[in-house]
């Protein structure tokens, strides 16, 4: 995943990336509801259609539960839809969430990843879109500006590809990511056109030669059978995320796959962690290195769908995991992440030892030392094999 | 029982008009019956019937569409008070 082009370099905040992205991709229908930290994003989008240079139909609601459902209808029209959100307003969105997936609609949605109430906080953590895992939308997570830049057109591609047809939300640290200037490579408006193509929808409620129904009430005798079809097609979705970051890496430079795997090969304790704290895991871990202590990351960038056997096969060596989570499932067993992997690794015949370390929660700092705390940790359960605290608080 | 095999994806129904093809009749616990005599084409019970399940011919009121009518009871209920042609009947009698 190395960025190995470096064609109009720029320095953006994730925000001005994520609003330029939506730009190039000139969706048909875009609704907004403003909240911080992502409030920016929608707020130089409307700059982009005030000034013309878009095609996008803007929708100012008066809620994120408005704003998700504008995005719906205007998907089930057959339209190219996007919105963004953060927190309390992806909270809000919830139960159009569901229906978003439930359609099938291809909608794509940037989330600013900031903490949930309460007690009221705006800054960084995943309990947002960890509270949205399980709503049937497939979720990326951008561990830099350029990460959120290049995931945004990818996410409208996996979004509308035929074997998936669901909606994709793109999330980014909020704050960290969202308000921090990075050094980005931008696409060409030309080539964002040739990658993006047209998106034609299968029915479409506009086309009324031939009249469809949308959201039609389905009872004991169908409804299993509509779950099972959106669960085979979030399963699909896996393959189409790496065919298309495959794509995006033939055509511009910039692979990505499921996951990114730093330093794991030889390693023999690893730290899986999402999003921008991986960058300050990577220092920790190039400072171990230095003296020899043989250490990785996984960071998963796909969690929805859970690419569990991919994940499996890159921890099958490594002795000692922490999967650090930037939420809490609040089920006094661990956050999302260390669930997953965990139950991931079950089926190993010798898997490793796996730990949970909650972090950063509401913005917390987390740093090169936290990261380096939690390594050392993990070589002395490689000596010893003994875990003293299986589920912990860090960065408090 | 629909074929499962090829639900349309998300649940969309494809075509338009299909509620006629879904039989609501075997919902009704209480069956409408019409007495013509009585009757005096009035057609409120046809303006009435959330169902669409009044049968009218020739500006006539001739019957009720059973395969729809979930027995609901409004045509009784809203047929004037001198007149009272529908009477509901319990489907178990």
């Amino acid at each position: 995943m190395a960025i190995t082009v470096n064609t109009r370099q720029t320095g953006l905040t994730g925000n001005s990336a994520v609003a330029y992205a939506m730009k190039q991709i000139n969706p048909d229908v875009c609704a907004a509801y403003p909240i911080t930290p992502s409030t920016q994003i929608m707020e130089e989008f409307s700059s982009y259609v005030a000034d013309g240079v878009v095609d996008t139909e803007l929708i100012t609601v008066e809620s994120e539960h408005s704003a998700m459902s504008a995005c719906i209808g205007a998907a089930a029209a057959g339209a190219r839809v996007m919105t963004a959100t953060s927190s309390q307003g992806l909270a809000l969105m919830w139960e159009m969430l569901y229906i978003a997936s439930g359609m099938r609609l291809p909608i794509v949605l940037a989330d600013v990843n900031r903490a949930l109430s309460a007690p009221i906080n705006i800054h960084c953590d995943h309990s947002d879109t960890m509270g949205a895992r399980d709503s049937g939308w497939i979720q990326l997570y951008s561990e830099t500006v350029q990460e959120a830049y290049d995931n945004l057109f990818q996410a409208v591609r996996i979004a509308e590809n035929e074997n998936v047809l669901l909606p994709v939300m793109i999330c980014l640290d909020g704050f960290i990511t969202s308000h921090a200037i990075e050094n980005i490579s931008l696409l060409n408006d030309a080539e964002v056109k040739q990658f993006m193509g047209e998106y034609k929808a299968k029915h479409t409620l506009l086309d009324t030669d031939h009249p469809v129904t949308y959201g039609a009430m389905t009872l004991p005798d169908t409804y299993i059978e509509f779950k099972r079809q959106q669960s085979d097609a979030i399963a699909r979705a896996k393959d189409v995320v790496a065919e298309v970051g495959k794509e995006f890496g033939a055509r511009f430079g910039r692979e990505y796959g499921l996951m990114e795997e730093y330093r794991l090969d030889d390693a023999e304790v690893a730290i899986v962690i999402l999003s921008s704290a991986a960058g300050t895991t990577k220092v920790a871990v190039d400072e171990f290195r230095k003296a020899d202590k043989k250490v990785g990351i996984l960071r998963p960038r796909l969690f929805r769908p859970f690419p569990h056997k991919e994940i499996a096969e890159a921890l099958k060596n490594v002795k000692v995991v922490a999967c650090l989570d930037r939420a809490d499932s609040m089920s006094s067993f661990g956050g999302p992440l260390f669930n997953d992997v965990r139950s991931a690794l079950y089926d190993m015949e010798k898997r490793p030892k796996v730990v949970n370390r909650i972090f950063g929660l509401g913005g917390r700092d987390y740093k090169v030392k936290d990261a380096a705390a939690v390594l050392e940790e993990l070589l002395k359960i490689a000596v010893t094999g003994k875990v003293e605290a299986l589920i912990k608080y860090i960065t408090i | 029982m629909q074929e499962k095999k090829n639900l349309p994806i998300g649940g969309v129904i494809t075509e338009g008009g299909t509620a006629h093809e879904y039989v609501t009749g075997g919902w009704r616990k209480l069956r409408p019956v019409l007495d013509k005599d009585k009757c005096t084409n009035c057609l409120i019970c046809w303006v009435m019937c959330p169902d669409s399940a009044i049968i009218i011919e020739d500006g006539k009121m001739i019957g009720f569409d059973m395969e729809h009518c979930k027995g609901c009871g409004i045509c009784a209920e809203e047929c004037p008070d001198k007149v009272k042609a529908i009477k509901m009947e319990e489907e178990a009698d």
